[in-house]
């Protein structure tokens, strides 16, 4: 079997072409999934059943089913009803780009908000009480102390589901969105050259997952200064 | 004693932990100025008992006076009556991700409301009678467990608080860092300063405590001036307990 390596060289650009939809895909669904992320977690340990409850009944719909599977629920199965189609949402549920960020920001977020409740559970009890001593109301124990200390703790965890999302953006290439594997299969369908094809890609994905580690591995040591006994 | 409102009055409390008794018929008054030794026996509710006076224990039974206001769920505001009250808790329990001046600053810009200045003014006046002004921009572990209590000593004072309740402060240092701790409290109490302490330092006790108190499964068994108490125990479970730590 023969490695065509100018081939790769050529494709290579190309699937760069997609790069840019795919941090599109990451970012917005990073962001989004965030956002929807905090509010579950709130929801989860605001000891309030008729809040805890559902944002349980969430999480576990969306951790107990594949991403693949939400995707084409979002993409074939939304257009099929007539309240989405005459609702507001109808433009982005038109477009398999929107269909994508929706259903991987659902999916992250479900899985982000354990991490983050992770890291609240995290927090010392103790220092809290010594804030509560202190005459600090709720709101400002969870803004001053729980968060900036559960941000540090929940960092590993959340870097390494960013590193997950990102390779799910690949999924996206299923509802025919171009982004860095739609082009790879398009190439690949043209080639008939799997191997040089996919292999290109999977490195370009490592690089990715490489900048990622790095970049959160820096937040982790800003973030962690404090955990330092040398200053 | 005077006739003034005594600063905290305990009637009848009782405090519950399921099927554990913590505290049973706790009657306490403490007038503004008075030093307090709390000891006993491990789970004899000393802990709970000054816990109760902050409200991070609700108390279950009987009633809570700090001041004129009387402590309940239904009052208004909580954090109020907490910012009278100081506490020192025995794990430091200092903000890790702030620096001493941060930590000594938060509760007065948050809860006092204090312009930055004036906040950080007072921060270091208190770090400066603790005596350790130049860990100021350090942050809680870089410094000795010592240092450490003596900045959760200074974080409590910078809210002015009308009393001062100490949680076995110096059960967790090392036996060298203790003494450094006792030296700020007895500086403290020599000050004016009204305080609880649950303590076993009983030579802290016997020089600075206006009462000593005694207690075994949730219950105050013996109170006397720290003389009394040391040279003429009444109760049996008190010579017991004095005759076990005083042994060494």
């Amino acid at each position: 079997m023969s490695f065509d390596t100018a081939l790769i060289v050529e494709s290579l650009p190309k699937m760069l072409m997609g790069i840019g939809l795919t941090f599109q895909l990451l970012i917005l669904s990073a962001v989004f999934g965030l956002i929807l992320a905090t509010l579950l977690m709130l929801m989860r340990i605001s000891g309030k059943w008729w809040l805890s409850w559902p944002a349980q009944a969430y999480i576990y719909v969306f951790r107990g089913t594949p991403i693949l599977v939400q995707i084409f629920i979002v993409y074939y199965g939304f257009p099929q009803l007539e309240m989405i189609r005459e609702s507001v949402l109808w433009p982005l549920f038109r477009d398999p780009f929107g269909c994508a960020v929706f259903a991987l920001s659902l999916n992250a977020g479900a899985y982000v908000s354990e991490i983050l409740r992770g890291g609240v559970l995290g927090v010392d009890r103790g220092m809290l009480e010594a804030g509560e001593a202190l005459g600090l109301s709720k709101t400002q124990r969870f803004v001053y102390l729980t968060t900036p200390i559960a941000t540090r703790l929940a960092l590993p965890a959340y870097g390494n589901d960013i590193i997950s999302l990102l390779k799910s953006t690949a999924l996206a290439s299923t509802i025919t969105l171009m982004e860095m594997t739609g082009i790879a299969r398009t190439i690949v369908a043209q080639t008939y050259a799997p191997y040089e094809i996919f292999i290109s890609l999977a490195i370009v994905y490592m690089v990715l997952t490489f900048l990622i580690q790095k970049l959160v591995a820096r937040i982790e040591r800003h973030l962690g200064r404090y955990t330092l006994k040398e200053g | 004693m005077t006739s003034e409102t005594p600063l905290i009055r305990m009637q009848a409390v009782g405090k519950r932990f399921g099927n554990f008794q913590a505290l049973a018929n706790i009657d306490l008054t403490v007038t503004s100025g008075e030093r307090i030794v709390v000891c006993g026996p491990s789970g004899s509710g000393k802990s709970t008992l000054i816990r109760c006076i902050n409200r991070l224990e609700k108390h279950d039974a009987g009633r809570i006076f700090i001041g004129q206001t009387e402590l309940t769920d239904a009052m208004e505001d909580l954090n109020a009556v907490r910012r009278e009250v100081g506490m020192v808790f025995q794990s430091y329990n200092l903000f890790p991700h702030m620096t001493v001046l941060s930590n000594l600053m938060l509760a007065q810009r948050l809860v006092r409301k204090m312009p930055r200045q004036e906040a950080h003014d007072i921060a270091m006046h208190y770090l400066k009678r603790v005596r350790i002004p130049e860990q100021a921009k350090k942050y809680p572990i870089q410094l000795s467990g010592g240092q450490q209590q003596r900045v959760a000593i200074a974080r409590a004072l910078c809210m002015k608080p009308q009393v001062m309740l100490f949680d076995e402060p110096t059960s967790a240092l090392d036996p060298e860092m203790i003494h450094e701790v006792l030296d700020v409290m007895v500086d403290l109490a020599k000050d004016g300063m009204t305080m609880i302490c649950v303590t076993h330092e009983m030579g802290f006790a016997r020089s600075v405590a206006d009462r000593v108190i005694f207690m075994d499964e949730g219950r105050i068994l013996e109170q006397a001036p720290p003389l009394d108490f040391f040279q003429n125990p009444q109760q049996g479970r008190t010579k017991q307990f004095l005759s076990q730590i005083l042994q060494h």
